[in-house]
């Protein structure tokens, strides 16, 4: 594939781009920019952050688990690119140095990147925009004395000339898959700009890996090192990035990120706007999609839960042929999804209702850790009662799965502790988790138990929530 | 004067700009071979057969080795030759390297590794300390004992005795700079080798071992790394051993390092410990005799292990005086990775088990912990470095008629005890009584968050308790034009130690810092180093450096005042000039004369430290020149329907004698805090059944993120200095922040204790779902 973008202000244009070779590993082996680390090569760690800018602006994405196709059109941003061309620095590397914000030094460009960006959003929610970034020297405390200090500074004019930069063939076709000889072996990574597009191709390519954000797909090459051999990339399909609210249900594109998805919620569920603050890290929300955590079907995914709690509906496509699916529905056994060869999710839809949703993730650590269990509860009390339950979990089975027995036992009760005691029971019968290095079997099924007394304590006006205590 | 100045780190300016080099960012040397190991996919038994055609075949392959096809043995180890860096048939943990391909990139290697047909006939792994003892899988013939008094006797006649466990799991040091080296042959058979380790001396001996070399036939170099924290005291050898084996048979150039997942999987970590504990106190909670048992999980080489159980040892009695004890420990031999050097060296586990013994007691007498704490500290120290074992207690205290409660287990006076002041001062400073009111109010209307509260000190030794390992070397020189190039045997992993010890160089020469030209370590140098490991690294540099300066200083004095016809003592080097007989230049118009005097302006300096004795198997003597101190008090909020819990606010003072540069100390005292914090919470190391490790990757092993760290941080210095001699009375800060950590967990245990009546008796680390089982313990 032939991409062009803009590297620290140069333009860079490469031709016959293998699908899968990583941001980072280009810039560090072919163009010799060793600023940007390798500390896990699976974007858990943020030494490879990097400032990618489109249209929508910029935001902080892991090099690692970036391949180049994926920035056609974009402005890339390393962290030899921060300070100005003369030397210059940025305030916040400025302020790294003066708050002695780095030690080792090895996380710290990686850092850097990431307050850059956030200093240039205007974020100064540091520890959220940090937490992609792992430091193994300084505790933290001297990068968040940096952060805040840099805050009142302007950003730099050099920075800004990202935003300016756009490439008019992203919407009127560009360089994709098309032009080639007849006598051209078949392609191997594709581009489509449309969903339309896509539904063609994947028809006439099913074996081929759909990438949308690479922060699974990523480690299949870091990681596993598998060969892929047909890929198609969806960051180019704007259309299925939309978002469109009607009176009765919000319809999220498949393509859309979860940072947007954050941002949605906040609004509409805010509960569920807090668990995804959780999800990953600011750099896995940049990238990973709303359609590809679901696609993936993985057991510990944190969307099905509360999607499937709010009765979401798949829109799944097959060529021209589209269908409809109750979510839940959609994860069938472990790895199994019901989803055709060459079929994909374009978009996924809520059901607008009043806002009864909770959602709790439980993990080691708060921020940026793959859930234990992930516990959704959409109850509707009338009167005092239960009219109205829909509880699902992740990490608890195979799938994403609704707690039928629990939902049953105190559907109909009264909303009390008693209901909630006489339900405890039924958990075993809904779920038999196993036990892994996240968690136990029985301390998943105890802490699952917990979630629905933390709702009925909420609910009392009890608090519940340790992120919420203040020192 | 250039020290106890905040100075940034030299290398700041390069890290912020991604400047800074690190061995993988060094150019890549042309034809220059990446390295990969294939490793073992079980945990014991035998390698049968090793099919490796495919890999041979692979896409950019230019040679595999097993262990036949090595020079030597290649012998990895630090200590005791147990270490050939391939299997020589006999697989001894899942992850021992079996073979290694070097090909044309890294990615190739790794892709190359993954075709190897591996045929193993599995044993029965000895995994867990359980196993181990029922096995008699150890090493050394037996436990080592230190006994002091009558311990049985005193035990069973205190007022109370208290015997309970606790298990503390070990530490991954996610340095975040994964293993790495480079090596370039030289002409007629030497190697040059760059690594990212803590012993570059270490490097070189092994490399020279590996491929029958003297050591002069290998320079070593490191200029930084990214992080250390000991896990690469010993652990970079079969990096640099591989390159070297592949440079001398292909003449090549070589560069190895690992993918996350294998350093994980490959290298030691942190050793893990069970202690039982038995205790008899007295009414006051005062400890009349006490008994530990130490098993120490070593993994399958013997590595440092020995000295790392004797440290654990060492540090048992923490802060406290401990007038009949005994103390056994076992280190045992298992499956599993061979654990390693790592911050604290043992002494954080001997101190988390004598801190769980302080919790115990106070539980058990209804007493706030830190009252508890308080009663058994040694006794206050008088001052002056004057020998204590004549002078006799304060008068008039509760101690008066009894012998002086200053003795180690081990023997060794403690003469600089200044816990008392210290846990004065941060008690006051960060409230304690009034918060300790204020979170048994706030727990009496909260049903389901409890708080908790803890102050907890940390004692830590200071020196090598391998006696000769106390030296250390310097080389410095002065141009003439006045420029300062620094050198010595210490190594940089972001403490700030070259440029604490720029400082010192600076300070001596009376010049600004930038004056001082910081250069890598160097075999080629500065020889016969040890290790930058047991917080030493300033101590023994930084004296080295300044005897170095200081006789090129007496050397350039002497000269001028033969000049200027005045006495050598009246030469003053300061402010960047050198007044000399009423005349005033810049310094480097005093070097130019010098050089034009024909002074040699290049100096070695060697230092070791005084007074320092050790028989450890015997365990008496005074293995330590000196101790650091400091206290922590963390307060927690933990829920308890799930056992999630947050860091809400932590105070600190630490104790860094006169600080050579309170900024990179107060650093190290945060960033020692967070990740001793991290051990004993959200760390934890998972192995199946089959002695796989788990967690392998920071997806699934979890260190501290930014928002762990404590909301409110309060970091403090105690303004005090070293009663020792050391480089400008300063004091080591490496390791003992590490155990203010342990106030996190003693926090946990205090919110946890809120919930029920029981003792929580809670493990380490106190993930989520080990206090929701602890909550579960003291309810039932």
């Amino acid at each position: 594939m032939d991409i062009t973008f803009l590297l620290n202000g140069e333009s860079v244009e490469l031709r016959e781009v293998p699908a899968t070779v990583t941001l980072l590993d280009w810039l560090r082996e072919t163009r010799g920019l060793t600023g940007t680390k390798e500390g896990c090569n699976e974007g858990d760690c943020g030494a490879c952050s990097v400032m990618v800018t489109d249209a929508d602006g910029a935001r902080t994405l892991n090099a690692c688990i970036l391949f180049l196709p994926q920035l056609h059109g974009k402005a890339v941003r390393t962290v030899e690119g921060l300070s100005s061309p003369d030397g210059t620095l940025h305030p916040v590397q400025q302020a790294l140095i003066d708050c002695h914000g780095s030690q080792c030094g090895f996380c710290t460009p990686g850092f850097a990147v990431s307050m850059a960006t956030a200093h240039l959003n205007g974020d100064t929610n540091h520890n959220d925009a940090l937490a992609g970034n792992l430091c193994r020297c300084t505790g933290y405390a001297p990068i968040l004395r940096a952060a805040r200090a840099a805050t009142d500074q302007p950003a730099p004019d050099w920075l800004k000339a990202d935003q300016d930069f756009f490439w008019p063939e992203i919407s009127s076709g560009g360089p994709g898959t098309a032009g080639r000889g007849a006598d051209s072996p078949p392609p191997t990574c594709h581009a489509p700009h449309t969903a339309d597009d896509l539904a063609q191709l994947y028809a006439a390519y099913p074996d081929a890996t759909l990438v949308a954000g690479a922060t699974d797909v990523g480690l299949w090459v870091t990681k596993q090192l598998r060969d892929l051999d047909q890929v198609i990339f969806l960051n180019r399909c704007t259309d299925l990035q939309e978002i469109t609210e009607t009176d009765t249900a919000l319809r999220i594109g498949a393509g859309v990120t979860m940072d947007r998805v954050h941002t949605l919620m906040k609004t509409h569920h805010p509960s569920y706007a807090e668990m995804i603050r959780r999800y990953g890290s600011t750099q896995v929300r940049n990238a990973a999609t709303i359609g590809g955590n679901n696609a993936n079907g993985s057991p510990i995914g944190d969307n099905p839960p509360a999607l499937i709690a709010l009765g979401a509906t798949l829109h799944l496509r097959h060529a021209n042929t589209r269908r409809d699916l109750p979510i839940e529905a959609f994860f069938l056994d472990y790895g199994k999804q019901d989803r055709a060869k060459g079929e994909f999710i374009e978009a996924v839809s809520i059901p607008k209702q009043a806002d009864t949703l909770r959602v709790y993730k439980l993990s080691k650590r708060f921020d940026q850790d793959i859930s234990a269990l992930c516990g959704a509860f959409n109850l509707t009390i009338t009167d005092g009662h239960v009219t109205e339950a829909r509880i699902a979990f992740g990490g608890m089975a195979g799938i994403p799965k609704r707690a039928t027995q629990v939902e049953a036992a105190i559907t109909g009760q009264p909303w009390t502790e008693a209901t909630v005691e006489a339900a405890a029971p039924a958990w075993a019968q809904d779920f038999a988790p196993m036990s892994d290095m996240r968690a136990s079997a029985d301390y998943r099924l105890t802490a699952a138990r917990n979630m629905l007394r933390r709702a009925w304590a909420e609910d009392q006006g009890h608090a519940t929530r340790v992120l919420e205590v203040r020192p | 004067m250039s020290v106890n100045k905040p100075l940034p780190h030299d290398a700041a300016r390069l890290h912020v700009t991604g400047r800074a080099r690190y061995v993988d960012d060094i150019p890549t040397p042309a034809n220059c071979l990446h390295l990969a190991f294939g490793i073992s996919p079980i945990a014991a038994g035998r390698l049968t057969a090793l099919d490796l055609d495919a890999v041979r075949a692979a896409p950019g392959v230019a040679g595999v080795w097993t262990h036949t096809d090595l020079p030597s043995g290649c012998d990895c180890s630090p200590s005791n030759h147990d270490e050939p860096m391939l299997s020589d048939g006999t697989i001894h943990y899942q992850g021992l390297p079996l073979f290694l391909v070097a090909a044309d990139s890294h990615l190739a290697a790794r892709k190359a590794v993954a075709l190897a047909g591996i045929e193993t006939e599995a044993a029965t792994p000895i995994l867990t300390i359980e196993q181990a003892l029922d096995a008699d899988s150890r090493f050394e013939e037996g436990p080592r004992i230190w006994t002091r008094g009558d311990v049985e006797t005193a035990i069973n006649r205190a007022a109370h005795q208290i015997d309970d466990r606790i298990e503390i799991g070990g530490q991954e040091h996610f340095y975040l700079e994964g293993q790495a080296a480079l090596v370039t042959p030289q002409e007629d058979g030497d190697m040059h080798v760059v690594s990212s380790t803590q012993h570059p001396t270490e490097i070189q001996h092994k490399v020279a071992d590996a491929l029958n070399l003297s050591m002069h036939n290998v320079r070593v170099e490191t200029r930084r790394m990214g992080g250390g924290f000991g896990g690469k005291e010993s652990q970079g050898n079969a990096l640099a051993i591989a390159c070297a084996v592949v440079a001398a048979a292909t003449g090549r150039p070589a560069k190895m390092r690992y993918d996350r997942d294998d350093d994980m999987i490959i290298t030691g970590k942190r050793h893990d410990f069970r202690i039982d504990y038995r205790v008899g106190v007295d009414e006051d909670g005062v400890i009349e005799g006490i008994e530990f048992l130490h098993y120490t999980r070593c993994g399958w080489a013997q590595d440092l292990s020995l000295p790392v159980a004797d440290r654990a040892m060492l540090h048992a009695d923490n802060a406290y005086f401990l007038p009949a004890v005994r103390i056994e420990s076992h280190r045992l031999k298992t499956n599993t990775q061979s654990a390693t050097a790592f911050r604290g060296f043992g002494g954080p586990q001997g101190v988390v088990g004598i801190e769980r013994v302080m919790d115990h007691i106070a539980h058990v007498l209804g007493r706030d912990p830190l009252q508890i704490r308080r009663a058994n500290y040694y006794d206050r120290s008088e001052g002056g470095a004057a020998p204590h074992s004549d002078k006799p207690s304060p008068p008039g205290g509760i101690f008066a008629a009894k012998k002086p409660r200053n003795v180690t287990p081990y023997g060794q006076d403690v003469r600089d005890f200044i816990l008392h002041e210290m846990t004065d001062a941060l008690a006051k400073s960060c409230d304690y009584a009034t918060r300790r009111a204020d979170v048994a109010a706030w727990n009496a209307t909260h049903p389901l968050l409890k708080r908790g509260l803890a102050l907890t000190p940390v004692k830590f030794g200071i020196s090598f308790t391998l006696t000769h390992l106390n030296q250390a070397g310097a080389l410095v020189h002065v141009y003439q034009d006045g420029s300062i190039a620094m050198n010595h045997g210490g190594t940089e992993m972001g403490q700030g130690l070259f440029q604490k010890v720029a400082q010192v160089a600076a300070a001596v020469f009376g010049v600004r810092t930038e004056k001082v030209r910081i250069t890598a370590t160097d075999t080629g140098k500065v020889p016969n180093t040890s290790a930058t490991a047991a917080s030493s690294g300033s101590d023994l540099n930084g004296a080295a450096v300044r005897i170095a300066c200081e006789t090129l200083r007496t050397r350039m004095a002497e000269y001028l005042a033969g000049m200027h016809q005045c006495p050598p003592e009246e030469v003053v080097f300061d402010g960047g000039r050198v007044s000399v007989g009423g005349q005033d230049m810049d310094f480097a118009e005093a070097a130019a004369f010098c050089y034009a005097g024909r002074v040699s302006l290049s100096a070695t300096g060697f230092y070791k430290t005084p007074d320092i004795t050790w028989d450890r198997l015997r365990g008496e003597g005074r293995p330590f020149y000196y101790f650091a101190y400091g206290a922590a008090c963390t307060e927690v909020v933990v829920d308890t329907l799930t056992g999630e819990y947050r860091m809400l606010r932590t105070d600190i003072l630490h104790d860094a004698g006169r600080s050579l540069n309170p900024a990179l100390d107060i650093g190290q005292v945060e960033g020692g805090f967070v990740q001793g914090a991290g051990w004993l919470t959200t760390e934890e190391l998972v192995w199946d059944d089959h002695g796989r490790l788990r967690t392998h990757a920071p997806s699934t092993y979890k260190i501290p993120a930014c928002s762990d760290a404590p909301e409110v941080f309060n970091v403090a210095l105690w303004d005090g200095e070293n009663q020792e001699d050391t480089v400008y009375r300063s004091k080591a800060v490496g390791e003992p922040p590490l155990m203010l950590g342990v106030s996190a967990l003693m926090a946990l245990s205090d919110a946890v204790a809120a919930c029920g009546s029981s003792y929580p008796a809670l493990d380490a680390p106190a993930t989520p779902e080990r206090v929701l089982a602890a909550i579960g313990t003291v309810r039932a």
